[in-house]
């Protein structure tokens, strides 16, 4: 074993929280416990089988002790990385590497967020930076912002073309009862909305939401006998490479370019191979630089590839088929979201949003601003 | 390493109080590094060297802020022409008609709420 193994370990359970708007006086850790015990129920284990808890939330300086003692648990491995949204891809990584060494042998993921609750400003922490904060950049928005500008600049991308992608993601958002939003969208009403930091107006910027999600992940022996068909973990890569985004090395290169060829070498699969992608769209630009970084398209010519719905239901390529962040839900750190819908696909259980086929999914998770980015692919037992 | 008897900020900070744009040079490279800091990025190397910056430099990527109640403001990277990068915003120009590559010179401006001088941009020839 010279590191993870293609296959060793699987996702078999998966929830969410409540979503949305969630009731008064309710805590991160509660929705981390409410989708946990939902995510448990649906592979059939329950918490005396938990002995590898991961958690992170922006909320909570020591998510996993707090996880631990709410549920009454005491796991024998633990891991709380937190590297912004992307952090559950990278503990499903640590949680394959501690499954493999015997570490643990069942992990719980979970997530939990009543920023919408709190209000955003109260929950988000900003380490004062002198180098930036004295420009009140409104951050995340004005980081990507700066990058779309970059992106606009060389390759000539449009924000027609960025709105492209918040209007496919409306379209596979009114196919999900659980999506917050449930009106349709236009270009025009994405170019016209009220501008938050130029290129992006408030339709190109993912919603603020409360809720959480849980993930199980075991053996691949295990994941044999559950209830439901295990979406096994056949490539993980994970890169970063700044905090700030004046130290981003390339504007309009991604963290995506380094982790998704990793998580190809390590599942022994190429792009074309995969059936449906879920990519982190905290902003519009952001699947457009990950189409291009993870190899579906040429870099700059992301913004040409999603025109004309190619990306919305129906089209040459299913992305994002719950809604995204863009439209399905956002509390602040998205990436348990990319896993659960991945592995819904795999299921086959997405009703009207179901992909035509869905032996192979992609997740792309982005943390911070574009500081850091983990790539998963996962398949059925078709795959392995 | 030895202790510091300033923290690489202050000693940018004490610059930028004169009104001069500090940053650091990697000694055994000569490679510009901004933020200042106590190691070389990369390398590890504790050689490092303060520079004064002729403060001018390009428009990288630039954004323009829109806060409900205020006027909507720049902000930039500035490439600078010793060959590093920074925050910060361009004055002078309605925000909207900053563009990536235009050329901008150095002016510091109290912020007005309790902090240091701290440098912002204007369009090369235009400075005061």
């Amino acid at each position: 074993m010279t590191g993870l193994e293609r296959g060793s370990a699987a996702v078999v359970g998966v929830a969410e929280s409540d979503l949305g708007a969630v009731a008064a006086g309710t805590t991160p850790v509660d929705l981390m416990a409410q989708a946990s015990i939902r995510a448990l129920d649906d592979c059939g284990l329950s918490l005396k089988d938990v002995d590898g808890i991961f958690a992170a939330t922006s909320q909570l300086r020591n998510p996993t002790l707090q996880l631990c003692d709410y549920l009454g648990v005491t796991p024998k491995y633990q891991d709380g990385t937190n590297i912004g949204g992307c952090s559950f891809e990278s503990h499903l990584g640590h949680a394959q590497a501690a499954i493999q060494a015997g570490l643990c042998e069942v992990a719980l993921i979970a997530y939990g967020s009543t920023q919408r609750l709190m209000g955003r400003s109260k929950v988000n922490q900003r380490e004062f930076n002198p180098y930036e904060t004295p420009y009140r950049p409104f951050l995340p928005s004005s980081a990507y912002a700066l990058s779309a500008s970059r992106h606009m600049h060389q390759f000539g991308t449009t924000r027609r073309q960025l709105a492209e992608v918040a209007v496919a993601a409306r379209q596979w958002a009114l196919l999900n009862p659980l999506a917050w939003e449930k009106e349709s969208l236009s270009i025009d009403d994405v170019l016209n909305a009220r501008m938050v930091s130029h290129p992006f107006s408030v339709r190109d910027i993912c919603l603020l939401s409360d809720g959480g999600g849980a993930i199980v992940v075991t053996s691949a022996t295990r994941a044999r006998s559950m209830r439901k068909t295990p979406a096994y973990v056949l490539g993980v890569g994970e890169h970063m490479s700044h905090a700030s985004i004046s130290a981003m090395p390339d504007l309009t290169v991604s963290p995506a370019a380094f982790s998704g060829p990793a998580a190809f070498r390590m599942a022994g699969l190429a792009p074309k191979d995969i059936d449906v992608l879920q990519l982190y769209d905290a902003f519009t630009l952001n699947p457009i630089m990950f189409l291009e970084d993870l190899g579906y398209c040429k870099k700059g010519e992301g913004g040409a590839f999603v025109e004309g719905g190619r990306i919305a239901p129906g089209g040459a390529l299913s992305v994002n088929t719950n809604g995204g962040g863009l439209s399905y839900c956002h509390p602040g750190m998205y990436g348990i979201f990319l896993l659960i819908e991945a592995v819904r696909q795999i299921r086959g259980e997405r009703g009207d949003a179901q992909a035509r086929n869905h032996k192979l999914g992609l997740v792309h998770a982005n943390g911070m601003v574009y500081s850091a980015g983990v790539t998963v692919i996962l398949g059925d037992a078709d795959t392995l | 390493m030895p202790a510091l008897q300033k923290s690489p900020h202050q000693i940018y900070a004490e610059h930028c109080e004169k009104g001069l744009l500090a940053y650091q040079v990697e000694v055994d490279t000569g490679k510009a590094i901004f933020h200042p800091r106590v190691v070389a990025p990369g390398s590890g190397s504790t050689g490092l060297d303060w520079k004064i910056s002729g403060g001018r430099g390009t428009v990288h990527a630039t954004t323009v802020v829109f806060e409900k109640g205020q006027p909507s403001h720049n902000v930039c990277l500035v490439d600078l022409d010793e060959g590093y990068r920074m925050m910060s915003r361009v004055e002078g120009v309605p925000p909207l008609d900053v563009a990536i590559g235009l050329r901008v010179q150095v002016r510091f401006a109290p912020s007005g709420d309790g902090q240091p001088p701290y440098p912002v941009f204007v369009p090369l020839g235009e400075a005061a």
